[in-house]
């Protein structure tokens, strides 16, 4: 009765619960805005990286591509058999006139000068803007040639009949007019094309004899017979040895997206470059090894080398620190040494990780060179022949993370109940079949999950691996625990302190490579967790 | 640890002088207990009392807490178990023991009882063997279909009918309970009991329980354990159950097993 009015009642108790219950919003709301707050954060690092790693760039090329199509085939034109260039167009119209088992390239207006002598071969399928193809008016075979029947007349064909059966067999003069003119440029670009990436690969071949010197071309043939490459691999070589494209600057996607007059008005004032709409992951941004020309380098070197230091780390840290969890947790009796050792390792979670980079330089990299040189078995890499290995760096970054899978072990095995044990010792099973049979099996998703996102540091890691000596420049791909490496954070911090514009965005390249691969890693081991899931 | 006779050879097992310490806690104190062959034997008294503490000195479960400590003899076959030279992985063999809450391994229905006579080295006939602990523990009707199926598949009344089929797949002389029904409803529970009562045709059991009704129901003797001032516990009375319930000595156990206090 009295006790009652000690408690709010009435519209007191409304306005208190009222009261109550906003104070629970105001915390919603700002648990929200945390929330809100990380998501955002991820996205527009996200964005940055993404609107890094597309866009324009300014390409300038040592010799244009479109121009090294077609002065090829000027040439083959001008030097076919029974071909005569005229530096007058009048000149070369009397002379076809004089011959009639003459062809003839002429503009236009100089054909219609002397359109009662000469007779134009119509095109079937196309068209030659500006140029006539014409013969004599006492010639009366070609009325009319097809696309494809133009390209052996003007170079390859030694008689009419070469080219059509049913035409006689006399040989064809070729009247051309000198190889700077429009009319020759023009009349070759329309009939075999100026884009190198439908040239033949044969057309190919013969651009890259043209361009190469024989010492280069000879090392190429040695590398692998050039008629054994593909179109692609040749028109990779033209690219790299040849056409040699280089990005003068690069624009961001949203630059592209918002500021298109401005970029086209910056390659208005840059002479000789073109503008081109590029992706910068690319498949053979991945599987290109490192070089020194953004054009051409590649993550390739970098990749490997990552997953092999991930290998070492991971073989040797896993198994070491499930095997020191397992004894801190069952037999360790809390001595004195114990309790110390435990102190220890909590503490080594926390070391800044330059500091496990000098103990690695100190430890692997120097006391222990002739083993992780490789010198020790015999396997040293002539190239290396020092402590700056994979092995060095496995193995230090496996320290790194050891404190984590030490510790997140330790709570995998805590967490088993203690139920299955004493069942276990129950039937009689001596403390290792416990621990074998029942607590590892059960704590299997726990070190799991605790060891994915160790190897996940250790595989973003780079201060340490920079002290341990990873390789800045690099083009060769590690091939075993003793090679030097390079490894994909290494790589991004290289090239993101590069002067040239194109590194920076191979940089974001790369970091949505490194990403991409992070997802996996951690794909597959939460698909491994899962199927050890507990069931009980 | 050979099968000898001994000079007490009617008695299972025999606690004497028996002190518990955990660190300067003195948990049980001056436990003189015989347990008979073949007859269940129950351990009854209020919370606290170091009943179940006493319970897993007769396997040596007490060694898995690193403070325990233990004084007096537990004499098995004449022997001390807590003597130096005998290994408690020995004893536990032979004393096995059936927990409060069902815990079976998250393994199949087979595995959960075949496990323990495969580390012990057994060499028959395993699957033999399963079908006969299962019978034992009243459950093979029930799982003979699905032995592959996790023995977290099953019931709670029926886990702990697993479990103790797990404990007999070692063919133990002895099968510690401590409560074992405590988890379960009451119609389990009284499966359990039914099975209890049946096993000890074969076997010696020792069952903790809160339940005086239960001890009452299904056990030949009853220990009545309470604490002291220090909140030691001790044994206060040990008799046939018949007796302890209709006329106990103690005037401690008559207001407990009254229900004027615990």
């Amino acid at each position: 009765m009295t006790n009652n009015s000690y408690f709010p009642e009435g519209s007191e108790l409304e306005r208190f619960v009222k009261r109550r219950r906003q104070k629970g919003v105001i915390w919603r709301s700002l648990f929200l805005l945390a929330t809100t707050l990380g998501v955002v954060i991820l996205m527009v690092l996200l964005l940055s990286i993404i609107d890094d790693s597309l866009g324009y760039a300014a390409v300038q090329y040592k010799i244009d591509p479109q121009e090294m199509v077609v002065g090829f085939y000027q040439d083959m034109a001008l030097n076919a058999p029974n071909a005569r260039t005229f530096d007058d167009a009048d000149e070369l119209a009397r002379a076809l006139v004089a011959q009639p088992d003459a062809v003839g390239l002429l503009d236009e207006a100089t054909f219609r000068a002397h359109a009662d002598d000469l007779r134009a071969v119509s095109i079937e399928d196309g068209e030659l803007p500006g140029v006539v193809v014409a013969v004599s008016q006492q010639n009366d075979w070609p009325q009319s040639v097809s696309m494809l029947e133009l390209m052996p007349l003007f170079t390859i064909a030694e008689t009419w009949s070469d080219v059509r059966a049913a035409w006689p067999e006399t040989p064809v003069h070729r009247y051309l007019p000198p190889a700077s003119s429009p009319a020759l440029t023009t009349f070759v670009a329309s009939v075999y094309g100026d884009d190198p990436a439908q040239q033949p690969v044969e057309a190919l071949l013969a651009m890259l004899a043209q361009h190469l010197s024989p010492g280069a071309l000879r090392q190429f043939v040695a590398e692998k017979p050039l008629d054994q490459r593909t179109q692609e691999e040749v028109l990779g070589i033209l690219e790299e040895r040849v056409l040699e494209p280089t990005v003068i600057e690069t624009w961001s996607l949203s630059r592209s997206i918002l500021h298109k007059d401005e970029i086209e008005a910056a390659i208005a004032g840059m002479p000789d470059a073109e503008l081109e709409f590029r992706r910068w992951v690319t498949w053979d941004f991945i599987t290109s090894p490192q070089s020194s020309r953004p054009e051409l380098a590649g993550v390739r070197t970098a990749i490997i080398g990552s997953l092999w230091v991930v290998l070492i780390t991971l073989l040797f840290s896993v198994p070491v620190g499930i095997g020191a969890a397992v004894y801190l947790e069952e037999y360790g009796s809390g001595s004195r040494l114990d309790q110390f050792i435990e102190n220890n390792i909590n503490n080594l979670a926390g070391v800044p990780s330059i500091i496990y980079g000098m103990l690695g330089l100190a430890v692997f990299v120097r006391a222990l060179e002739p083993l992780t040189s490789g010198s020790m078995f015999g396997l040293a890499d002539p190239t290396t022949a020092n402590g700056r290995t994979i092995l060095a760096a496995g193995l230090t970054l496996g320290l790194l993370i050891l404190p984590i899978i030490i510790i997140n072990a330790r709570e995998a095995i805590r967490a088993v109940p203690r139920a299955f044990r004493e069942a276990s010792y129950g039937l009689g099973a001596t403390q290792w079949q416990t621990i074998w049979h029942h607590v590892l099996p059960n704590a299997i998703p726990g070190i799991l999950t605790g060891s994915i996102l160790a190897i996940s540091r250790a595989f973003g890691e780079t201060a340490p691996l920079v002290v341990v000596g990873a390789s800045t420049a690099i083009f060769v791909d590690p091939n075993g625990p003793f090679s030097k490496f390079t490894t994909l954070p290494i790589q991004i911090y290289q090239w993101t302190s590069r002067p040239q514009a194109a590194f920076q965005n191979l940089a974001a390249a790369a970091i949505i490579v490194l990403l991409a691969l992070l997802l996996a890693l951690n794909a597959v081991a939460i698909l491994l967790r899962n199927k050890y899931q507990r069931s009980y | 640890m050979a099968d000898q006779s001994s000079s007490n050879g009617h008695y299972a097992i025999e606690a004497k002088n028996l002190n518990v310490f955990y660190g300067d806690f003195h948990a049980v104190k001056d436990v003189n207990l015989t347990v008979e062959k073949n007859k269940i034997t129950a351990l009854i008294g209020p919370s606290g009392c170091g009943k179940s503490t006493v319970l897993r000195c007769f396997n040596r479960m007490n060694d898995l807490i690193p403070v325990a400590r233990i004084q007096g003899d537990v004499l098995f076959h004449g022997k001390n178990i807590y003597d130096p030279d005998v290994d408690p992985v020995q004893v536990r063999r032979r004393i096995g023991m059936v927990f409060q809450k069902p815990n079976p391994f998250p393994k199949s229905i087979y595995d959960n009882v075949a496990w323990g006579a495969k580390i012990n080295g057994f060499k028959g006939d395993l699957d033999e063997l399963v079908r006969t602990s299962l019978e034992g523990a009243a459950l093979w009707d029930e799982v003979k279909d699905k032995l592959d199926a996790n023995g977290y598949s099953l019931s709670g009344g029926q886990q702990q009918r697993l479990c103790i089929a797990r404990a007999l797949a070692v063919r133990p002389d002895i099968i510690l309970m401590d409560e074992p029904t405590s988890a379960l409803d009451p119609i389990a529970s009284l499966r359990i009991e039914e099975l209890m009562i049946q096993l000890a045709e074969q076997y010696t059991i020792i069952v903790v329980t809160h339940n005086m009704q239960q001890a009452a129901r299904v056990s030949d003797y009853t220990a009545f354990f309470t604490v002291d001032e220090g909140r030691t516990g001790y044994l206060e009375e040990f008799a046939p159950t018949e007796e302890l319930f209709t006329t106990p000595r103690s005037r401690i156990t008559e207001d407990y097993i009254t229900g004027r206090f615990g």
